[in-house]
């Protein structure tokens, strides 16, 4: 196959960063996206130019390093599917697409395909997790959890962390992925304790790091590797609102607010 | 050297018992005054971090990925053994700790094993605690699948991506302690050097891969869990930044590094498709819980699956292993995979290749259940080959998928070098020659959540350490290493790019040190690693500069130390005339070609001595003596 790919070169954060346009030919339709832009990079090598940065680690769709926009969609064409797990067969000879980091303000370029992701670290840091220090476990089938709230708190904790939800979304909203989490631990016996604290904390905290607010739009789910539900985000809200009308300061002594 | 694996004395049962309460420990607020690094997020590293700073303990944390999240633990599909015999199907602490020993074919340290099996039961109830979705009945309660070498069910699992739970557990944990202040955290950061003082590990050298910065941070111990090398294959199910650096560089700066050659090639693995192919896909080993493996009975037979009749095909697997079929172990299952597709037999368009057949299951359990247990994994399938597995059965191959092998450490997970503990896959400990599937999880979470805690305590507590900055010679000195090493990299300026003296390794080292090993060709592998040294310091081409975000030249680093691991490997393959687990020389083997250990030669941790550049490594080795599982030929017949 042949493909034409422009691709978004930005040496650095400060960089203005422009779009380039390469050609390759002989692009097997067994290889997967990134495979192909391996070879494109050995090529770019041997030129004495710079080989194009882009995260990526497992190549099996699990760790959530690699993605960038193809043709103005996270991810690409194929859905329910990460970068590194597309492949070739998806496109056809002639085809031209255009490489693009994620976009949001949140998500600063590094260089090249790369971005910065580390606000969803500091989402997770605000809230996302039981707090249960190692040894003070009971044991794992003292409390029975029924099996579709087990299996839908699965479903929601799939969630890779890739950042193809904000990339998609016009207000760059990181809902989806923080709706993962809450609803992942609020659908948990685990995870009650902590439920609404942990919605509120965590929707202040994706404000607080430039994230917009969810509109209801629905193209983080269309683009979404792991096929997030949009439905965390009604839950989300859900827990949001109960956790803003109930919260009170933390108990003083003798139980004085 | 003398190596003293400080195992507890006394009945097996009450070791680790003893063993905690004769370890000294450190009071509550003197914890506040120690400073621990942790290098690698994934299961041990990430669990060991944040139980380290639960403690109170000053963790400062690495990872070269952007997010400690996506440390490799997360690929991790199947799930994770523990003996809580939920199923009342005869499974016990004994029973896990002996189907360890026997899985890695009497190459384990029988203690370290025996803690691993009795811990198993804690982390199934710390991880449910901490909210990961195991997969339950519709009672509610924990649910249990089987696995290779074992007749019980004992594994826990969540769908096909255990391994990414447990991760996010531990890595929850860690996030909570970041917001706490207790652990410091540089993401994006690779450990390139060990910093050695007085004889103790005190520090690392770091290397920012953004700015390319490089610092000197300064601890009171050092823990690695920085996972395996099974990259030094180039071809592997490990993820493309997975790299034997940390490791290699503590090897050569004294920590003894165990049984280099106990690789573990993985069974089930999508087989490779072309040149430009850049990792191998694992299909996790639960479905050969279901999926029934098997090729044509004539040779050359290359007629399409379905067109071929039941009479004409060959489960070889149920033929010549009877009572455990498709969940023999996986060096059993790769070896026999290899002999089918040496005779001739083997499927697919390059004849690498065998078929793990899911008609009958979906015939008897019917799509949607079959689709409930392995959805995720065909689909993936079907992403990666273009061939729908619930129509057509799948084409498997082995593949390089976990090192037994790595730094050599003691019942306390303390290598050579004081002050620098190993944990998980990077040490050495608990799985011999083979590991048995779901225990890899297993050993990482044990490590990082409930022996390091115990055991830093214990040194850090019974050892004087000098306060030590970075101005300290020994750390500049480190630096100075680590800046040059790095300066002549960039100004090689060859004709070759790193892949292409990765690839050209990966090839040297599966060839030869493989599946199947012999005399002569781990000799000709020898001669061609270290020609292959030689022309990448020549000739390697690294562009841009050491000062910026540069994926090339931190390859380059990696490649230049699996070149080096690659030579130990075959070293220590060569050395090892026996056959054992995942290390089978094709000289010592059976009458029915089955691995044919020496006990009386060979029962020993191989654990190697860096001798210094050009040098013969020097072999130590440990002694394994069984007083509890009797060593025999293992028969999965």
């Amino acid at each position: 196959m042949k493909i034409t790919l422009n691709v978004w070169r930005q040496a650095s954060p400060v960089d203005a960063g422009r779009m380039v346009k390469y050609e390759l030919d002989n692009v097997s339709e067994h290889m997967s996206f990134l495979e192909m832009l391996d070879v494109l990079n050995e090529q770019l090598i041997g030129k004495g130019e710079l080989p194009v940065s882009f995260d990526h680690d497992c190549r099996e769709g699990i760790c959530g390093s690699c993605g960038f926009v193809i043709n103005g969609v996270p991810h690409g064409p194929r859905r329910g599917t990460t970068v590194c797990q597309l492949h070739m067969r998806e496109f056809k000879s002639g085809d031209e697409l255009f490489l693009e980091p994620w976009r949001a303000a949140a998500f600063p370029v590094v260089k090249d395909l790369v971005v910065n992701r580390s606000a969803f670290d500091r989402i997770i840091q605000s809230g996302g997790f039981v707090s249960i220090p190692t040894g003070s476990a009971p044991d794992g089938n003292a409390i029975p959890v029924p099996k579709k709230d087990s299996d839908r708190a699965m479903s929601a904790a799939t969630c890779i962390g890739c950042g193809a939800c904000v990339a998609a979304c016009p207000n760059a909203s990181a809902s989806l992925f923080t709706s993962a989490k809450v609803s992942h631990l609020g659908l948990l016996p685990q995870g009650q304790p902590e439920r609404y604290d942990r919605a509120v904390k965590m929707v202040n905290q994706a404000k607080e790091e430039g994230f917009g607010g969810c509109t209801n739009i629905g193209l983080c789910e269309a683009v979404c590797p792991k096929n997030i539900s949009l439905e965390n985000i009604a839950r989300m809200n859900r827990d949001f609102t109960v956790g803003a009308w109930t919260y009170r300061e933390a108990a003083g002594e003798g139980g004085a607010a | 050297m003398e190596l003293n694996s400080r195992v507890p004395s006394g009945d097996i049962e009450s070791r680790w018992e003893r063993a905690k309460f004769e370890m000294k420990l450190v009071n509550p607020a003197n914890k506040r005054k120690y400073h621990v690094i942790v290098v690698g997020t994934g299961l041990a590293g990430g669990a060991a971090a944040a139980t380290l700073a639960e403690l109170g303990y000053n963790v400062k944390c690495f990872c070269f990925q952007d997010s400690p999240r996506r440390a490799h633990s997360i690929a991790a599909q199947g799930g994770i053994n523990a003996a809580k015999n939920y199923q009342n199907d005869g499974d016990s602490i004994y029973r896990l700790f002996y189907d360890t020993v026997k899985g890695g074919d009497f190459r384990a340290r029988e203690s370290n094993v025996y803690r691993l099996a009795e811990i198993s039961v804690n982390i199934i109830d710390q991880a449910v605690a901490q909210g990961v979705p195991f997969a339950r009945e519709y009672g509610g309660t924990l649910a249990n699948r089987s696995f290779g070498g074992a007749q019980v069910s004992r594994t826990f699992y969540a769908r096909g991506q255990t391994g990414q739970q447990l991760l996010l557990g531990a890595y929850q944990a860690l996030e909570r302690q970041i917001s706490l202040g207790k652990v410091d955290m540089h993401t994006r950061t690779e450990m390139l050097d060990l910093i050695v003082i007085d004889g103790k590990a005190r520090g690392i050298v770091s290397r920012n891969l953004i700015t390319g910065k490089l610092d000197m941070h300064m601890a009171d111990a050092v823990i690695l869990g920085t996972g395996g090398y099974g990259n030094v294959f180039y071809l592997s199910t490990n993820a493309k930044g997975s790299n034997t650096t940390a490791i290699w560089r503590a090897h050569k700066r004294g920590a003894l590094f165990a049984n280099p050659c106990f690789t573990q090639i993985h069974p089930t693995c999508i087989p490779v498709s072309g040149d430009y192919q850049s990792k191998l896909t694992l299909m996790s080993e639960s479905l050969r819980n279901d999926g029934r493996i098997w090729v044509p009975k004539k040779a050359g037979d290359n007629r399409a699956p379905q067109s071929i009749p039941e009479d004409e095909r060959d489960y070889y697997l149920e033929r010549e292993y009877p009572s455990f079929g498709n969940l023999v172990p996986r060096d059993v299952a790769s070896r026999a995979a290899k002999r089918m597709c040496d005779a001739g037999r083997g499927v697919g368009p390059t004849g690498l290749g065998v078929y793990l057949d899911f008609a009958e299951s979906i015939q008897r359990l019917g799509k949607s259940a079959v689709a409930e247990r392995y959805g995720n994994l065909f689909e993936m399938y079907e992403r990666i080959t273009g061939e729908n597995p619930y129509e057509l059965p799948m084409r498997i191959y082995p593949a390089i998928h976990y090192t037994m092998g790595g730094l050599w450490v003691d019942y306390q997970l303390q290598s050579t070098i004081p002050g620098l503990f190993v944990l998980g896959e990077a040490n050495f400990s608990d799985h011999g020659a083979n590991r048995l599937g779901a225990s890899a999880l297993m050993q990482g979470l044990a490590d990082g959540y409930f022996v390091i805690p115990y055991t830093l305590g214990n040194y850090l507590a019974s050892t004087k350490l000098d306060k030590v900055t970075s101005d300290h010679a020994a750390a500049t000195a480190a630096k100075a290493e680590v800046t040059e090493r790095i300066k002549k990299l960039l100004s090689i300026k060859g004709k070759r790019t790193v892949d292409s003296f990765h690839r050209e390794l990966g090839k040297i080292i599966w060839d030869y040190c493989g599946m199947a090993r012999n005399e002569k060709g781990l000799k000709e592998a020898i001669g061609k690693v270290r020609a292959l040294k030689k022309e990448f310091w020549e000739n390697v081409n690294v562009l841009g500069s050491g000062d910026e975000l540069n994926q090339s030249l931190e390859k380059a680093g990696r490649v230049a130390d699996f070149i080096e691991l690659g030579e130990l490997m075959c070293i220590d393959a060569l050395d090892r005339k026996e056959s054992c687990g995942g290390h089978f020389r094709e000289e010592y083997q059976t009458p029915e070609g089955e691995a044919q250990r020496d006990d009386e030669n060979y029962a020993y941790a191989a654990a190697w001595e860096y001798a210094g550049e050009g040098k013969e490594p020097i072999l130590n080795k440990e002694p394994l003596t069984f007083d509890y599982v009797k060593p025999s030929q293992r028969s999965y017949k």
